[in-house]
């Protein structure tokens, strides 16, 4: 599903420059749940933004799904990141002056989806999240989990290829944590590809595989046991 | 198209109308602008409506040409001397000059400009006494209260009749008496009112205290003779007065061995000239005013930007998110324009509405013109039309500031910003 090959990034910071990702390697494929570790300055989350498309690599190879991705136009990496990618942010970031549902449909009012089969796919979503009576609810009137419930079902609702989760559980407790995890584990049970960028070890042995990120290169890719939310909620 | 796509429109309401203070405050820079440009274009149509009426009545394309007293000798006369024209010129100017549409001469009894003493009953009046052909009334139109004007049949039989101003009427009869068919005696002879006429705030060169005899009947009754005091003449549209005013001065000059460099011996009035000085004074204050207007207009849309910009700043998380989820740079850019239209366009849809409802009110105070020029003030449909196309127009290159500021916050700065 996703590829990388030698993978460089480094960020002008004044006269030197900050070399973040040292040649990166790796493969995901379809239907993994993959935690990717790291303590911050790691470059964990560059390395997710170049694969959200929200940055771009110096170098290396980056193809998804077959598709190599490369010199994106702004333009055409919106509607990649529409077509192929669901973002899951740590802040949540819904709209707030949108209700529930109309968050959730706003990613397929930009695939251009009429609106009445908008509302009702978003609703399908919101009821896979199990907020269907809060459909109409604005996000200042849910509680975290309920908002990044929300934001799952907003990720899923244009039918990514991959789920892209940044620090997911970083603003909850961790027993609304271990409720969103419970939700992505279900997600990626019935075949959806999931990367998820966390610092936290319990939440990385919630999925199938971990690879640990130090000073911008892997130093460890395996696979792990998973741990059932299940259990904990 | 995307123009008609709801879901757009939804969008752009649902972002303005969820700060509905800040967009009113928004929009009020607009509203004023747009109130004191319709004001300004207004009160100065008023004004050229007003001045248009003052000239109603009165043939722009026309001048009044009257003899004086020569300031250079000339062929053996002496100067000082007064020059008389004789009836006979006005045929001679006619004949020779094609471009003469109608040409009215009139005798004055007295001096030019002088009155003298009208009586009836015992009451007196010092008006000015004019000698005149019906053709004068296509010149300078006098608005009848009673009655009729001079007409032919008059001039035929010399009929003792004659048409009084209404000061005139005043002076000489009492408070709501019948005038017509009345008699009043000017220098011993009697002539029968047929028609009285008003003051109507229109260029009255011949004054409101006036009475107007047929020219033959004065001949007689004054024993003028074939003199003549001077010539009302209506010039065809399409040719300057200019031009036929030295024609006629260049036939009079040689026909009363005039120097034909002297300049005061035959006096005229160009009445197109005051005309296209008022048109031009008229215009040129339009004009300020729409160029006063436009750039209040344009300080109140970039009032409007500048709020965007600020609500640009504002949604930097929103607009990042929404490029996340997959909105072109294109979608963004479209929405942010469309937002500062909708905000202008409706600002000044309610700016107009305002300054049209306070155009009526001054309309029903001082619209009526009758003591200065001001009449139906109001804004043109091609006015507005152009005034609003501007502010659309405007809109759209002043939104296009917030809406790339918009686009340049890069998805990934917008989501980092906590």
């Amino acid at each position: 599903m996703i590829e990388i090959k030698d993978l460089h990034k480094s960020y002008k910071m004044g006269s030197n420059s900050l070399h973040v990702l040292k040649g990166i390697n790796f493969k995901v494929e379809e239907g993994e749940l993959v935690a990717i570790m790291g303590s911050s300055g790691s470059g964990k989350s560059t390395l997710l933004n170049i694969l959200g498309m929200l940055d771009g690599a110096d170098s290396g190879e980056y193809t998804l799904d077959g598709v190599p991705i490369k010199n994106l136009s702004e333009t055409k990496a919106a509607q990649y990141r529409n077509k192929f990618l669901g973002f899951i942010f740590q802040s949540f970031n819904l709209i707030n002056y949108k209700s529930a549902v109309e968050n959730v449909a706003l990613p397929l009012y930009y695939q251009k989806v009429p609106r009445k089969e908008r509302q009702e796919k978003a609703m399908q979503y919101l009821e896979r999240v199990g907020l269907k009576p809060w459909a109409d609810h604005l996000p200042s009137e849910l509680s975290g989990g309920q908002k990044q419930r929300v934001a799952i079902a907003r990720a899923m609702a244009a039918e990514p290829k991959v789920l892209l989760a940044d620090e997911p559980t970083g603003a909850l407790d961790s027993k609304t944590s271990y409720e969103v995890m419970d939700l992505i584990q279900k997600i990626n049970d019935e075949g959806n590809t999931i990367l998820v960028v966390t610092h936290e070890e319990d939440i990385a042995h919630m999925c199938k595989r971990i690879v640990h990120l130090k000073d911008g290169v892997i130093v460890e890719d395996k696979k792990v046991e998973q741990v059932r939310a299940e259990q904990y909620v | 198209m995307w123009l008609f796509d709801k879901d757009l429109w939804i969008e752009i309401f649902h972002t303005l109308g969820k700060n509905m203070f800040r967009t009113f405050l928004t929009m009020l820079g607009v509203i004023f602008a747009m109130i004191i440009l319709v004001l300004l274009l207004g009160s100065a149509n008023g004004m050229s409506n007003g001045f248009n009426k003052i000239f109603a009545g009165t043939a722009s394309n026309s001048l009044f040409v009257w003899g004086q007293s020569t300031s250079e000798p000339y062929k053996g006369f002496e100067r000082g001397r007064r020059i008389r024209y004789k009836l006979e010129d006005a045929e001679i100017l006619k004949k020779q000059i094609p471009e003469i549409e109608v040409l009215a001469p009139r005798i004055e009894l007295a001096s030019h400009r002088g009155t003298v003493s009208v009586y009836r009953n015992g009451q007196t009046s010092g008006s000015a006494v004019y000698g005149d052909y019906p053709e004068i009334d296509n010149i300078t139109k006098k608005k009848l209260v009673e009655g009729r004007f001079l007409n032919q049949t008059d001039i035929d039989y010399s009929k003792k009749v004659c048409v009084i101003g209404e000061e005139t009427y005043k002076l000489l009869f009492e408070k709501g008496e019948k005038a017509m068919g009345e008699e009043i005696r000017i220098n011993g002879v009697y002539f029968t009112v047929v028609g009285i006429y008003k003051p109507n705030n229109n260029i009255n060169i011949d004054g409101e205290n006036a009475v107007f005899i047929p020219f033959s009947t004065f001949q007689k009754a004054f024993n003028s003779g074939d003199r003549m005091g001077w010539m009302a003449i209506a010039v065809q549209e399409s040719t300057p007065v200019s031009f036929v005013e030295s024609q006629i001065k260049t036939i009079l000059k040689a026909k009363y061995d005039i120097h034909p460099d002297d300049e005061r011996a035959i006096g005229s009035f160009d009445m197109s000239e005051i005309f296209n000085n008022i048109t031009a004074f008229t215009t040129v204050l339009q004009g300020f005013s729409f160029f006063v207007g436009i750039f209040t207009l344009l300080a109140g849309v970039i009032a409007i930007s500048n709020i965007l910009l600020i609500t640009v700043k504002e949604r930097t998380q929103e607009i990042g998110v929404r490029r996340a989820l997959g909105a072109t740079p294109v979608i963004v850019k479209r929405q942010i324009v469309l937002e500062a239209i909708v905000l202008t366009a409706f600002a000044g849809l309610v700016g107009f509405a305002v300054a049209v409802g306070i155009l009526s009110i001054m309309n029903s105070m001082w619209g009526s013109g009758d003591n200065f020029p001001f009449v139906q003030p109001m804004i043109s449909i091609p006015q507005f039309v152009i005034s609003f196309i501007l502010m659309v127009g405007l809109s759209v290159l002043i939104g296009l500031l917030p809406a790339n500021r918009a686009v340049k916050i890069k998805p990934i700065d917008a989501l980092r910003e906590e």
